[in-house]
């Protein structure tokens, strides 16, 4: 008996499309290996999405479809009720992506990696004291003229998530942020999270640490997956 | 959302945000410009790798005369033809970093996910190669002309062929070098890709200058050379963002 009202609803749902981002059918395959399918999921706003699956499960290559950088997949990706690469400009205004390459260079210090950054989003020119400000918040003041090469892992990566006090992005889509972070470190970027949902913000991330925060939704891409049966064809 | 966040941070970093002259200072903005400000930065801190090309091609002229003959009549037919060959081939060897490092540190990731069209931040790129190859390469090579004993009609058409041409060689070269950025060996690849392109250029570079040293008019030779330097500036670099997606949607 409940399950005639659902099917209702699911079909009325595009059409008023409250979600901010959804995933519809979306499957993925790699050198001819399914890596998942068939996923559904919307992403409302405020929500802390953390992306699960062992290692190979297509965490990345979800991410990367999601942020466009990769259009190998069957399905629909819809930003606002639309289909995503029908609307790039708007939705590359309102993302924030981390993939695992850190995405700065070595031979620059960070203040100079940072405001390329801002260069490229136009809204976001930023001003060298929110650049000192945002690094101070990542534990690097002092940092600010040192070449990033001579930094270690954690402090690059910092570099990097020095982004997310600097951007006015909406939707964060962040590629293991935690590695080569410390425990202080990720309890901050758990408050942080937690603060960017509560002002509306979405946050998609992958990582096999323990995030610090309640509210955190789960997709397990294990469920997505195809049953062995299926693959043992193919081996 | 983060408009909240700024206020927090800068109520906590109140010293460092209550700098009004630090913070009227605004940085270039814009793809283009901060793109172009970033690799001319990486240049000057890499200053090292700029003598490459220029090394190749002064060592291969200087051994023209050793190997084919330092007889000047020889060498004056030769120089044309050789002088623009080794540009040609100096800009070649330097394509493979043009995208290379980028695409390893995720920089070009970051470039093609930007809002602005990548069509820009390409183009600066490309500037950069140029003034870092083409621009050194057409500089030097009037010496190198002296080296082959060029005749003195020949300098002037050298230098307008080769400014046009390497800009040309740039563009098109890109092109290779997008391609073939996600290949690890991408090296021989790149050559086959971009020979062919190359061949036009060269064709109408070296006779602009053979013509000039024969008392013939070059202006059509120029006028070609223009021609294609204006398309490639048109059309390579969205062929080259077009070819970047390829590569890194791998």
């Amino acid at each position: 008996m409940v399950e005639s009202l659902p099917s209702v609803l699911s079909e009325a749902a595009p059409v008023l499309s409250s979600s901010f981002m959804e995933l519809k059918a979306l499957g993925c395959e790699r050198d001819t290996r399914v890596l998942f399918s068939d996923i559904n999921w919307s992403f409302n706003d405020g929500d802390i999405v953390q992306i699960i699956g062992p290692n190979g499960s297509g965490k990345t290559t979800l991410l990367r479809c999601l942020v466009s950088l990769s259009e190998q997949y069957k399905g629909d990706i819809l930003f606002k009720g639309s289909a995503v690469n029908q609307q790039l400009y708007g939705f590359r205004q309102q993302l924030l992506y981390l993939g695992h390459l850190p995405g700065i260079k070595s031979s620059l210090n960070p203040t100079e990696n940072l405001r390329w950054y801002g260069g490229l989003h136009s809204d976001t020119c930023f001003t060298d004291a929110e650049i000192v400000s945002a690094l101070s918040e990542v534990g690097l003041a002092g940092f600010e003229n040192i070449p990033c090469h001579s930094l270690s892992a954690g402090q690059q990566r910092r570099v990097s998530l020095a982004r997310l006090y600097l951007s006015s992005a909406k939707l964060w889509i962040l590629d293991e942020p935690l590695t080569a972070i410390d425990k202080e470190g990720i309890a901050k970027l758990g408050a942080l999270f937690q603060s960017h949902a509560q002002a509306g913000g979405v946050v998609i991330l992958t990582t096999h640490q323990d995030l610090p925060i309640d509210n955190v939704l789960q997709l397990d891409l294990a469920k997505y997956q195809p049953p062995v049966e299926a693959m043992s064809w193919l081996l | 959302m983060n408009p909240d966040n700024r206020k927090v941070d800068s109520v906590q970093q109140t010293d460092t945000k209550n700098e009004p002259l630090e913070s009227s200072v605004k940085p270039a903005n814009g793809a283009f410009a901060s793109t172009l400000r970033r690799d001319l930065l990486i240049v000057a801190r890499h200053r090292g790798e700029l003598a490459n090309p220029l090394v190749f091609f002064l060592v291969v002229i200087t051994m023209v005369p050793l190997g084919v003959s330092p007889s000047p009549a020889v060498l004056s037919g030769l120089a044309p033809g050789m002088i623009w060959m080794v540009a040609l081939l100096a800009t070649l060897l330097s394509l493979d970093g043009l995208f290379r490092q980028d695409f390893d540190d995720g920089t070009l990731e970051q470039l093609l996910l930007s809002p602005q069209a990548a069509y820009f931040s390409v183009m600066a790129k490309l500037l950069v190669h140029w003034l870092s190859t083409g621009l050194p390469l057409t500089l030097m090579a009037p010496l190198l002309g002296v080296m082959l004993s060029l005749p003195d009609t020949g300098y002037l058409p050298l230098i307008v062929s080769l400014l046009l041409g390497s800009g040309t060689l740039s563009l098109v070269g890109g092109i290779g070098a997008a391609l073939t950025v996600s290949l690890r060996k991408g090296g021989l690849l790149l050559s086959l890709i971009i020979m062919p392109l190359y061949m036009p250029v060269l064709i109408f570079g070296a006779s602009s200058v053979k013509a000039a040293v024969e008392g013939f008019s070059y202006n059509s030779q120029i006028a070609v050379l223009g021609a294609m330097f204006a398309l490639a500036l048109i059309l390579a670099p969205m062929a080259i963002a077009g070819a970047l997606r390829m590569s890194v949607n791998n």
